[in-house]
Protein backbone atom coordinates (compact mmCIF):
# COMPACT_ATOMS: atom_id res chain seq x y z
CA UNK A 1 0.00 0.00 0.00
CA UNK A 2 1.02 3.51 -1.13
CA UNK A 3 1.50 6.58 1.31
CA UNK A 4 -1.33 8.73 0.48
CA UNK A 5 -3.81 5.33 0.89
CA UNK A 6 -2.71 4.95 4.48
CA UNK A 7 -3.07 8.32 4.88
CA UNK A 8 -6.54 8.15 3.17
CA UNK A 9 -7.63 5.19 5.40
CA UNK A 10 -6.22 7.11 8.85
CA UNK A 11 -8.40 10.02 8.17
CA UNK A 12 -11.31 8.14 7.40
CA UNK A 13 -10.88 6.74 9.82
CA UNK A 14 -10.34 9.96 12.30
CA UNK A 15 -13.83 11.17 10.93
CA UNK A 16 -15.57 8.72 11.53
CA UNK A 17 -14.15 8.12 15.21
CA UNK A 18 -15.32 11.82 15.72
CA UNK A 19 -18.65 11.42 14.07
CA UNK A 20 -19.39 8.75 16.24
CA UNK A 21 -18.47 10.58 19.43
CA UNK A 22 -20.47 13.79 18.72
CA UNK A 23 -23.65 11.32 17.65
CA UNK A 24 -22.62 9.05 20.73
CA UNK A 25 -22.73 12.07 23.07
CA UNK A 26 -26.11 13.34 21.80
CA UNK A 27 -27.82 9.71 22.12
CA UNK A 28 -26.00 9.79 26.21
CA UNK A 29 -27.39 12.41 26.86
CA UNK A 30 -31.42 11.62 25.44
CA UNK A 31 -31.08 8.80 27.33
CA UNK A 32 -29.92 10.47 30.41
CA UNK A 33 -32.70 12.30 30.51
CA UNK A 34 -35.47 10.01 29.32
CA UNK A 35 -34.58 7.40 31.88
CA UNK A 36 -34.76 9.85 34.54
CA UNK A 37 -37.34 12.11 33.55
CA UNK A 38 -40.81 10.17 31.66
CA UNK A 39 -41.29 8.27 35.09
CA UNK A 40 -41.95 11.62 36.84
CA UNK A 41 -43.57 13.19 33.24
CA UNK A 42 -47.02 13.37 33.70
CA UNK A 43 -49.70 15.50 32.18
CA UNK A 44 -50.17 17.36 35.56
CA UNK A 45 -46.42 18.55 35.45
CA UNK A 46 -47.07 20.28 32.23
CA UNK A 47 -50.52 21.86 32.96
CA UNK A 48 -50.35 23.14 36.13
CA UNK A 49 -47.94 25.33 37.98
CA UNK A 50 -46.57 24.46 41.40
CA UNK A 51 -48.83 23.98 44.33
CA UNK A 52 -47.82 24.41 47.63
CA UNK A 53 -44.93 21.97 48.64
CA UNK A 54 -44.39 20.93 44.78
CA UNK A 55 -40.64 21.61 45.51
CA UNK A 56 -40.88 19.05 48.29
CA UNK A 57 -42.34 16.45 45.82
CA UNK A 58 -45.96 17.43 46.40
CA UNK A 59 -48.66 18.39 43.60
CA UNK A 60 -48.24 20.96 40.94
CA UNK A 61 -46.52 21.40 37.56
CA UNK A 62 -43.98 23.78 35.67
CA UNK A 63 -46.60 25.13 33.26
CA UNK A 64 -45.34 28.23 34.98
CA UNK A 65 -41.77 27.62 33.23
CA UNK A 66 -42.97 26.60 30.40
CA UNK A 67 -45.08 29.33 29.30
CA UNK A 68 -42.20 31.50 30.48
CA UNK A 69 -39.93 29.96 28.66
CA UNK A 70 -41.66 30.46 25.57
CA UNK A 71 -42.88 33.80 26.15
CA UNK A 72 -39.15 35.14 27.27
CA UNK A 73 -37.56 33.30 23.92
CA UNK A 74 -40.01 34.40 21.65
CA UNK A 75 -40.09 38.01 22.81
CA UNK A 76 -36.47 38.39 22.63
CA UNK A 77 -36.17 36.52 19.23
CA UNK A 78 -39.28 39.37 17.96
CA UNK A 79 -37.46 42.15 19.64
CA UNK A 80 -33.87 41.02 18.24
CA UNK A 81 -35.10 40.48 14.45
CA UNK A 82 -36.27 44.02 14.58
CA UNK A 83 -32.93 45.50 15.27
CA UNK A 84 -30.67 42.21 13.96
CA UNK A 85 -32.40 42.55 9.94
CA UNK A 86 -31.93 46.01 9.20
CA UNK A 87 -29.00 46.06 10.69
CA UNK A 88 -27.81 43.09 8.73
CA UNK A 89 -29.16 44.39 5.05
CA UNK A 90 -27.89 47.79 5.91
CA UNK A 91 -24.41 46.34 6.59
CA UNK A 92 -24.36 44.34 2.93
CA UNK A 93 -26.31 46.25 0.71
CA UNK A 94 -25.90 50.26 2.38
CA UNK A 95 -22.31 50.26 3.36
CA UNK A 96 -21.12 47.92 0.48
CA UNK A 97 -18.35 50.63 -0.02
CA UNK A 98 -16.98 50.63 3.24
CA UNK A 99 -15.52 47.44 3.42
CA UNK A 100 -12.98 48.73 6.46
CA UNK A 101 -16.00 49.84 8.63
CA UNK A 102 -17.83 46.74 7.87
CA UNK A 103 -15.28 44.43 8.74
CA UNK A 104 -14.76 46.16 12.16
CA UNK A 105 -18.09 46.31 12.88
CA UNK A 106 -18.18 42.71 12.06
CA UNK A 107 -15.31 42.05 14.29
CA UNK A 108 -16.74 43.85 17.33
CA UNK A 109 -20.07 41.66 16.80
CA UNK A 110 -18.18 38.68 16.55
CA UNK A 111 -16.38 39.80 20.28
CA UNK A 112 -20.06 40.30 21.40
CA UNK A 113 -21.11 36.86 20.31
CA UNK A 114 -18.16 35.40 22.44
CA UNK A 115 -19.09 37.27 25.76
CA UNK A 116 -20.96 34.48 28.23
CA UNK A 117 -24.63 35.04 28.88
CA UNK A 118 -24.26 35.60 32.74
CA UNK A 119 -22.29 38.85 32.06
CA UNK A 120 -25.37 40.09 30.27
CA UNK A 121 -27.72 39.30 32.96
CA UNK A 122 -24.88 41.08 35.44
CA UNK A 123 -24.93 44.28 32.64
CA UNK A 124 -28.61 44.21 32.67
CA UNK A 125 -28.99 43.95 36.64
CA UNK A 126 -26.76 46.68 36.96
CA UNK A 127 -28.61 49.21 34.87
CA UNK A 128 -32.22 47.97 36.45
CA UNK A 129 -30.66 48.59 39.96
CA UNK A 130 -29.52 51.99 38.46
CA UNK A 131 -33.63 52.51 37.10
CA UNK A 132 -35.13 51.03 40.22
CA UNK A 133 -36.75 48.31 38.07
CA UNK A 134 -37.69 44.70 39.41
CA UNK A 135 -37.54 41.49 37.94
CA UNK A 136 -39.77 41.09 35.24
CA UNK A 137 -40.79 39.35 32.07
CA UNK A 138 -39.68 42.59 30.16
CA UNK A 139 -36.50 42.99 31.76
CA UNK A 140 -35.61 39.11 30.96
CA UNK A 141 -36.79 39.54 27.32
CA UNK A 142 -34.45 42.85 26.38
CA UNK A 143 -31.70 41.09 28.05
CA UNK A 144 -31.95 37.92 26.64
CA UNK A 145 -32.27 40.13 23.35
CA UNK A 146 -29.51 41.86 23.49
CA UNK A 147 -27.66 38.71 24.17
CA UNK A 148 -28.65 37.03 20.71
CA UNK A 149 -28.31 40.11 18.53
CA UNK A 150 -24.95 39.95 17.80
CA UNK A 151 -25.38 35.97 17.00
CA UNK A 152 -28.84 37.00 15.05
CA UNK A 153 -26.66 39.94 13.15
CA UNK A 154 -23.92 38.00 12.34
CA UNK A 155 -25.25 34.84 11.20
CA UNK A 156 -28.16 36.89 8.66
CA UNK A 157 -24.37 38.80 7.75
CA UNK A 158 -22.98 35.36 6.60
CA UNK A 159 -26.32 34.54 4.36
CA UNK A 160 -26.20 37.82 3.12
CA UNK A 161 -22.47 37.63 1.75
CA UNK A 162 -23.74 34.33 0.16
CA UNK A 163 -25.74 36.31 -2.01
CA UNK A 164 -24.22 37.17 -5.32
CA UNK A 165 -23.01 40.89 -6.53
CA UNK A 166 -25.13 40.68 -9.72
CA UNK A 167 -28.45 40.96 -7.84
CA UNK A 168 -27.43 44.07 -6.36
CA UNK A 169 -26.23 45.28 -9.33
CA UNK A 170 -29.55 44.13 -11.32
CA UNK A 171 -31.84 45.56 -8.33
CA UNK A 172 -30.29 49.10 -8.87
CA UNK A 173 -30.00 48.96 -12.90
CA UNK A 174 -33.77 48.76 -12.58
CA UNK A 175 -33.63 51.99 -10.80
CA UNK A 176 -34.41 50.67 -7.38
CA UNK A 177 -32.37 52.31 -4.49
CA UNK A 178 -30.49 50.38 -2.06
CA UNK A 179 -33.32 50.16 0.55
CA UNK A 180 -36.01 49.07 -2.06
CA UNK A 181 -33.47 46.57 -3.21
CA UNK A 182 -32.67 45.42 0.54
CA UNK A 183 -36.17 45.01 1.32
CA UNK A 184 -37.78 43.86 -1.91
CA UNK A 185 -35.65 41.50 -3.01
CA UNK A 186 -32.75 40.56 -0.29
CA UNK A 187 -34.95 39.38 1.97
CA UNK A 188 -36.75 37.34 0.05
CA UNK A 189 -33.73 35.80 -1.54
CA UNK A 190 -32.25 35.20 1.79
CA UNK A 191 -35.63 34.14 3.81
CA UNK A 192 -34.29 30.49 4.68
CA UNK A 193 -31.09 31.63 5.85
CA UNK A 194 -32.95 33.90 7.56
CA UNK A 195 -34.85 31.78 9.55
CA UNK A 196 -31.94 29.31 10.09
CA UNK A 197 -30.50 32.64 11.65
CA UNK A 198 -33.52 33.15 13.78
CA UNK A 199 -34.17 29.64 14.82
CA UNK A 200 -30.02 29.73 15.66
CA UNK A 201 -30.64 32.77 18.05
CA UNK A 202 -34.46 30.67 19.34
CA UNK A 203 -32.19 27.66 20.38
CA UNK A 204 -30.06 30.47 22.11
CA UNK A 205 -32.67 32.25 24.14
CA UNK A 206 -34.99 29.09 25.42
CA UNK A 207 -31.67 27.60 26.36
CA UNK A 208 -30.24 29.93 28.76
CA UNK A 209 -30.38 30.31 32.10
CA UNK A 210 -27.95 33.10 33.19
CA UNK A 211 -29.24 35.65 31.19
CA UNK A 212 -32.62 35.51 33.11
CA UNK A 213 -31.85 34.52 36.44
CA UNK A 214 -31.25 38.25 37.55
CA UNK A 215 -33.42 39.67 35.10
CA UNK A 216 -37.13 37.91 34.46
CA UNK A 217 -36.65 36.80 38.16
CA UNK A 218 -38.60 33.57 38.95
CA UNK A 219 -42.06 33.12 40.13
CA UNK A 220 -44.69 30.08 40.47
CA UNK A 221 -47.09 31.98 38.74
CA UNK A 222 -47.68 32.15 34.95
CA UNK A 223 -46.97 36.12 34.27
CA UNK A 224 -50.16 37.67 32.96
CA UNK A 225 -48.00 41.17 32.04
CA UNK A 226 -44.69 41.86 31.16
CA UNK A 227 -44.20 43.43 34.68
CA UNK A 228 -44.27 40.22 36.37
CA UNK A 229 -41.62 38.24 36.76
CA UNK A 230 -41.33 34.98 35.70
CA UNK A 231 -40.01 31.22 35.94
CA UNK A 232 -38.11 29.87 32.77
CA UNK A 233 -37.65 25.89 32.29
CA UNK A 234 -33.25 26.32 32.55
CA UNK A 235 -33.63 27.84 36.21
CA UNK A 236 -36.86 25.47 36.90
CA UNK A 237 -34.11 22.21 36.17
CA UNK A 238 -31.63 24.09 37.91
CA UNK A 239 -33.59 24.77 41.56
CA UNK A 240 -35.13 21.55 40.99
CA UNK A 241 -31.91 19.76 40.69
CA UNK A 242 -30.68 21.20 43.48
CA UNK A 243 -33.14 19.66 45.67
CA UNK A 244 -31.76 16.68 48.01
CA UNK A 245 -35.70 14.85 47.65
CA UNK A 246 -34.96 12.01 44.30
CA UNK A 247 -38.52 12.69 43.03
CA UNK A 248 -37.84 16.24 42.70
CA UNK A 249 -34.86 15.60 41.36
CA UNK A 250 -36.57 13.45 38.35
CA UNK A 251 -38.88 16.17 37.84
CA UNK A 252 -35.99 18.17 37.08
CA UNK A 253 -35.09 15.78 34.19
CA UNK A 254 -38.77 15.80 33.17
CA UNK A 255 -38.05 19.20 32.46
CA UNK A 256 -35.68 18.84 30.72
CA UNK A 257 -37.28 16.46 28.52
CA UNK A 258 -39.93 18.68 28.34
CA UNK A 259 -37.01 21.89 27.34
CA UNK A 260 -35.75 19.05 25.00
CA UNK A 261 -38.67 18.82 22.79
CA UNK A 262 -39.30 22.39 22.69
CA UNK A 263 -36.78 22.89 20.56
CA UNK A 264 -37.51 20.23 18.84
CA UNK A 265 -40.72 20.99 17.80
CA UNK A 266 -39.86 24.76 17.04
CA UNK A 267 -36.63 23.44 14.62
CA UNK A 268 -39.03 20.80 12.66
CA UNK A 269 -41.63 24.29 12.54
CA UNK A 270 -38.87 26.33 11.24
CA UNK A 271 -37.56 23.78 8.76
CA UNK A 272 -40.89 23.26 7.40
CA UNK A 273 -41.20 26.94 6.69
CA UNK A 274 -37.89 27.49 5.51
CA UNK A 275 -38.92 24.87 2.82
CA UNK A 276 -42.16 26.61 2.08
CA UNK A 277 -40.17 29.74 1.18
CA UNK A 278 -37.77 28.28 -0.85
CA UNK A 279 -40.65 26.89 -3.49
CA UNK A 280 -41.56 30.66 -3.80
CA UNK B 1 -22.86 60.39 -36.59
CA UNK B 2 -25.27 60.75 -33.42
CA UNK B 3 -23.54 60.06 -30.11
CA UNK B 4 -24.94 58.46 -26.85
CA UNK B 5 -22.23 58.75 -24.44
CA UNK B 6 -19.37 60.59 -24.88
CA UNK B 7 -16.31 59.78 -22.05
CA UNK B 8 -13.91 62.43 -21.84
CA UNK B 9 -10.58 61.89 -19.66
CA UNK B 10 -11.69 59.15 -17.54
CA UNK B 11 -9.47 57.44 -14.82
CA UNK B 12 -10.32 54.88 -12.66
CA UNK B 13 -8.26 53.80 -9.60
CA UNK B 14 -9.35 50.59 -7.26
CA UNK B 15 -6.65 49.80 -4.42
CA UNK B 16 -4.68 52.09 -6.38
CA UNK B 17 -4.50 50.38 -9.00
CA UNK B 18 -4.82 51.77 -12.14
CA UNK B 19 -7.75 50.35 -13.84
CA UNK B 20 -8.63 52.58 -16.68
CA UNK B 21 -6.46 54.91 -18.39
CA UNK B 22 -7.68 57.82 -19.54
CA UNK B 23 -10.54 56.66 -21.23
CA UNK B 24 -11.56 59.24 -24.24
CA UNK B 25 -14.28 57.68 -26.42
CA UNK B 26 -17.50 58.46 -28.12
CA UNK B 27 -20.49 55.88 -28.63
CA UNK B 28 -22.71 55.98 -31.17
CA UNK B 29 -26.51 56.34 -30.33
CA UNK B 30 -28.80 53.86 -32.31
CA UNK B 31 -25.54 51.16 -33.13
CA UNK B 32 -24.25 48.12 -31.45
CA UNK B 33 -21.13 48.75 -29.78
CA UNK B 34 -18.79 46.19 -28.62
CA UNK B 35 -16.10 46.32 -26.54
CA UNK B 36 -13.95 43.83 -26.84
CA UNK B 37 -10.10 42.97 -25.23
CA UNK B 38 -8.18 40.53 -23.42
CA UNK B 39 -9.53 39.34 -19.93
CA UNK B 40 -8.90 42.00 -17.04
CA UNK B 41 -8.12 44.96 -19.71
CA UNK B 42 -11.01 46.84 -17.64
CA UNK B 43 -13.73 46.19 -20.09
CA UNK B 44 -16.34 45.30 -17.35
CA UNK B 45 -15.09 48.35 -14.91
CA UNK B 46 -15.77 50.72 -18.13
CA UNK B 47 -19.45 49.17 -18.46
CA UNK B 48 -20.09 49.32 -15.25
CA UNK B 49 -18.76 53.09 -15.11
CA UNK B 50 -21.25 53.77 -17.38
CA UNK B 51 -24.07 53.03 -14.79
CA UNK B 52 -22.37 54.40 -11.73
CA UNK B 53 -22.47 50.22 -10.96
CA UNK B 54 -18.93 51.67 -9.51
CA UNK B 55 -19.96 53.36 -6.90
CA UNK B 56 -20.37 49.78 -5.19
CA UNK B 57 -16.49 48.99 -4.75
CA UNK B 58 -14.54 49.86 -2.02
CA UNK B 59 -11.30 52.22 -2.41
CA UNK B 60 -12.37 53.72 -5.45
CA UNK B 61 -10.90 56.44 -7.34
CA UNK B 62 -12.54 57.60 -10.50
CA UNK B 63 -11.94 61.14 -12.45
CA UNK B 64 -12.92 62.67 -16.02
CA UNK B 65 -16.39 62.89 -17.38
CA UNK B 66 -19.11 60.43 -18.54
CA UNK B 67 -21.58 62.73 -20.34
CA UNK B 68 -25.07 60.82 -21.26
CA UNK B 69 -26.65 63.69 -23.59
CA UNK B 70 -25.96 66.58 -22.07
CA UNK B 71 -25.19 65.64 -18.46
CA UNK B 72 -21.77 64.26 -16.66
CA UNK B 73 -23.28 61.60 -15.01
CA UNK B 74 -20.43 61.13 -12.96
CA UNK B 75 -20.80 64.96 -11.47
CA UNK B 76 -24.54 65.25 -11.59
CA UNK B 77 -27.30 66.31 -8.48
CA UNK B 78 -29.76 64.09 -10.02
CA UNK B 79 -31.01 60.90 -8.11
CA UNK B 80 -28.75 58.10 -9.23
CA UNK B 81 -31.32 55.54 -9.85
CA UNK B 82 -32.92 58.27 -12.27
CA UNK B 83 -29.48 57.68 -14.30
CA UNK B 84 -29.49 54.11 -13.61
CA UNK B 85 -33.02 53.59 -14.93
CA UNK B 86 -31.70 54.99 -18.67
CA UNK B 87 -29.79 51.82 -19.04
CA UNK B 88 -30.98 48.51 -18.66
CA UNK B 89 -27.94 45.72 -17.69
CA UNK B 90 -27.69 42.52 -18.82
CA UNK B 91 -25.06 40.23 -16.76
CA UNK B 92 -22.68 37.63 -17.39
CA UNK B 93 -25.23 35.59 -16.06
CA UNK B 94 -28.88 35.90 -15.37
CA UNK B 95 -29.76 37.32 -11.49
CA UNK B 96 -34.02 36.44 -12.09
CA UNK B 97 -35.04 38.06 -8.80
CA UNK B 98 -36.69 35.97 -5.94
CA UNK B 99 -40.24 35.94 -7.10
CA UNK B 100 -42.34 35.13 -10.14
CA UNK B 101 -41.90 35.67 -13.84
CA UNK B 102 -44.70 37.89 -14.05
CA UNK B 103 -43.21 39.90 -11.14
CA UNK B 104 -39.61 40.60 -12.08
CA UNK B 105 -40.47 41.97 -15.26
CA UNK B 106 -43.29 44.05 -13.23
CA UNK B 107 -40.52 45.11 -10.31
CA UNK B 108 -38.96 48.32 -12.57
CA UNK B 109 -42.46 48.89 -13.64
CA UNK B 110 -43.91 49.08 -9.80
CA UNK B 111 -40.94 50.88 -8.28
CA UNK B 112 -41.55 53.69 -10.70
CA UNK B 113 -44.84 53.73 -9.38
CA UNK B 114 -47.03 52.12 -11.66
CA UNK B 115 -49.10 50.05 -10.03
CA UNK B 116 -52.23 49.68 -12.25
CA UNK B 117 -52.81 45.92 -12.58
CA UNK B 118 -54.14 46.11 -16.29
CA UNK B 119 -51.31 48.53 -17.32
CA UNK B 120 -49.07 46.10 -15.90
CA UNK B 121 -50.52 42.77 -17.16
CA UNK B 122 -50.31 43.99 -20.86
CA UNK B 123 -46.73 46.08 -19.84
CA UNK B 124 -45.57 42.32 -18.86
CA UNK B 125 -46.79 40.74 -21.85
CA UNK B 126 -45.47 43.39 -24.46
CA UNK B 127 -42.09 42.69 -23.09
CA UNK B 128 -41.99 39.04 -22.93
CA UNK B 129 -43.13 39.09 -26.41
CA UNK B 130 -40.56 41.60 -27.14
CA UNK B 131 -37.83 38.83 -25.96
CA UNK B 132 -39.86 36.17 -27.69
CA UNK B 133 -40.46 34.53 -24.10
CA UNK B 134 -43.81 34.86 -24.19
CA UNK B 135 -45.18 31.52 -25.62
CA UNK B 136 -42.87 29.38 -23.40
CA UNK B 137 -43.79 31.56 -20.31
CA UNK B 138 -48.16 32.69 -20.57
CA UNK B 139 -49.43 29.35 -18.68
CA UNK B 140 -46.77 30.06 -15.72
CA UNK B 141 -46.23 33.42 -15.34
CA UNK B 142 -46.74 32.99 -11.38
CA UNK B 143 -44.22 30.34 -11.19
CA UNK B 144 -41.03 31.43 -9.51
CA UNK B 145 -38.69 32.90 -12.07
CA UNK B 146 -35.91 30.63 -10.85
CA UNK B 147 -37.72 27.43 -12.31
CA UNK B 148 -36.85 28.79 -16.20
CA UNK B 149 -33.89 27.44 -17.77
CA UNK B 150 -30.40 29.51 -17.93
CA UNK B 151 -31.48 30.73 -21.50
CA UNK B 152 -34.67 31.88 -20.83
CA UNK B 153 -33.53 33.40 -17.41
CA UNK B 154 -31.41 35.71 -19.54
CA UNK B 155 -34.39 36.76 -21.90
CA UNK B 156 -36.37 37.50 -18.81
CA UNK B 157 -33.70 39.62 -17.57
CA UNK B 158 -33.87 41.55 -20.76
CA UNK B 159 -37.41 41.93 -21.05
CA UNK B 160 -37.19 43.33 -17.13
CA UNK B 161 -34.37 45.46 -17.95
CA UNK B 162 -36.52 46.81 -21.15
CA UNK B 163 -39.52 47.51 -19.49
CA UNK B 164 -38.17 50.50 -17.33
CA UNK B 165 -37.73 52.39 -20.78
CA UNK B 166 -34.33 52.63 -21.42
CA UNK B 167 -32.62 54.28 -23.91
CA UNK B 168 -29.46 52.39 -22.57
CA UNK B 169 -28.57 48.45 -23.31
CA UNK B 170 -25.15 47.41 -21.27
CA UNK B 171 -24.54 44.37 -21.64
CA UNK B 172 -21.24 42.32 -19.94
CA UNK B 173 -20.36 39.04 -21.96
CA UNK B 174 -24.55 38.54 -21.46
CA UNK B 175 -24.02 34.99 -23.96
CA UNK B 176 -21.03 33.53 -22.12
CA UNK B 177 -23.46 31.08 -20.00
CA UNK B 178 -25.77 30.04 -22.59
CA UNK B 179 -26.21 27.62 -24.76
CA UNK B 180 -25.49 28.00 -28.82
CA UNK B 181 -29.29 28.79 -29.37
CA UNK B 182 -30.16 30.92 -26.66
CA UNK B 183 -26.71 32.59 -27.51
CA UNK B 184 -28.34 33.40 -31.49
CA UNK B 185 -31.62 34.08 -29.90
CA UNK B 186 -30.08 36.95 -27.54
CA UNK B 187 -27.96 38.43 -30.66
CA UNK B 188 -30.91 38.47 -33.37
CA UNK B 189 -32.49 40.91 -30.34
CA UNK B 190 -29.79 42.88 -29.98
CA UNK B 191 -29.82 43.27 -33.63
CA UNK B 192 -33.15 44.37 -33.99
CA UNK B 193 -33.10 45.99 -30.77
CA UNK B 194 -30.50 48.61 -32.07
CA UNK B 195 -32.83 50.35 -33.73
CA UNK B 196 -34.49 52.02 -30.48
CA UNK B 197 -31.78 51.62 -28.32
CA UNK B 198 -28.16 52.28 -28.13
CA UNK B 199 -26.26 48.97 -27.23
CA UNK B 200 -22.87 48.41 -25.47
CA UNK B 201 -21.88 44.98 -25.15
CA UNK B 202 -18.56 43.46 -23.85
CA UNK B 203 -17.48 40.32 -25.37
CA UNK B 204 -14.13 38.33 -25.66
CA UNK B 205 -15.69 36.39 -28.23
CA UNK B 206 -14.44 37.62 -31.33
CA UNK B 207 -17.09 36.14 -33.68
CA UNK B 208 -19.73 37.29 -32.00
CA UNK B 209 -17.84 40.96 -32.50
CA UNK B 210 -17.15 40.23 -36.03
CA UNK B 211 -20.97 39.25 -36.47
CA UNK B 212 -22.77 41.95 -34.53
CA UNK B 213 -20.82 44.94 -34.27
CA UNK B 214 -21.18 48.08 -36.00
CA UNK B 215 -18.56 50.10 -33.47
CA UNK B 216 -16.04 48.42 -31.74
CA UNK B 217 -13.54 49.53 -28.83
CA UNK B 218 -10.67 47.61 -28.45
CA UNK B 219 -8.86 47.75 -25.20
CA UNK B 220 -5.49 46.77 -23.37
CA UNK B 221 -4.00 46.97 -19.60
CA UNK B 222 -6.43 49.41 -18.73
CA UNK B 223 -6.75 51.80 -22.23
CA UNK B 224 -8.15 51.81 -25.42
CA UNK B 225 -6.21 51.23 -28.07
CA UNK B 226 -8.30 51.71 -31.22
CA UNK B 227 -12.03 52.15 -31.62
CA UNK B 228 -14.29 52.98 -34.64
CA UNK B 229 -16.46 51.40 -37.46
CA UNK B 230 -16.44 47.79 -37.25
CA UNK B 231 -14.95 47.20 -40.37
CA UNK B 232 -12.13 49.58 -40.03
CA UNK B 233 -11.11 48.16 -36.64
CA UNK B 234 -11.77 44.31 -37.44
CA UNK B 235 -10.53 44.69 -41.41
CA UNK B 236 -7.68 47.24 -41.41
CA UNK B 237 -6.76 47.82 -37.70
CA UNK B 238 -4.31 50.83 -37.61
CA UNK B 239 -2.44 50.10 -33.86
CA UNK B 240 -0.11 46.47 -33.65
CA UNK B 241 -1.76 45.50 -30.97
CA UNK B 242 -5.12 45.43 -32.42
CA UNK B 243 -3.70 43.45 -35.12
CA UNK B 244 -1.66 40.81 -32.08
CA UNK B 245 -5.08 40.36 -30.76
CA UNK B 246 -7.17 40.22 -34.22
CA UNK B 247 -4.37 37.48 -34.96
CA UNK B 248 -5.27 35.87 -31.95
CA UNK B 249 -1.40 36.28 -30.41
CA UNK B 250 -2.71 36.86 -26.99
CA UNK B 251 -6.37 36.67 -25.20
Amino acid sequence: MNRRRIEEIIFRTLMFLATMLMGGVLILILIAIFRNGLPSLTWEMLTQPPKGGYYFGREGGIANAILGSLYLSLGAVALALIIALPVALFLNIHMKNYERWVNIIRFLMDTLWGIPSIVYGAFAFMIMIALGMKASLLAGIVTVALFILPIMIRSMDEVIRGVPDGLLEAGLSLGANRTEVAFLIFIRQCSTGFVTAILLALGRAIGDAAAVIFTAGFSDRIPTSIHQPAATLPLAIFFQLNSPIEEVKNRAYASAVVLTFLVLIISILSRYLSKKLKNH
Amino acid sequence: MNTAIRIRNLNLYIHNHHILKNINVEIPANKLTVIIGPSGCGKTTLLKALNRLTDLSPDIDISGQIFIGEEDILHTNRDITEIRKQMGLLAQRPFPLPMSIFKNVAFGLKIGGRRNKNILAKRVEYYLKEVNLWDEVKDRLHQPASRLSIGQQQRLCLARGLAVDPKIILADEPTSALDPISTQAIEQKFAELKKNYTIVMVTHILRQARQIADYIIFMHMGEVVEHGPAEQVLNNPKEEKTKMYLQGVFY
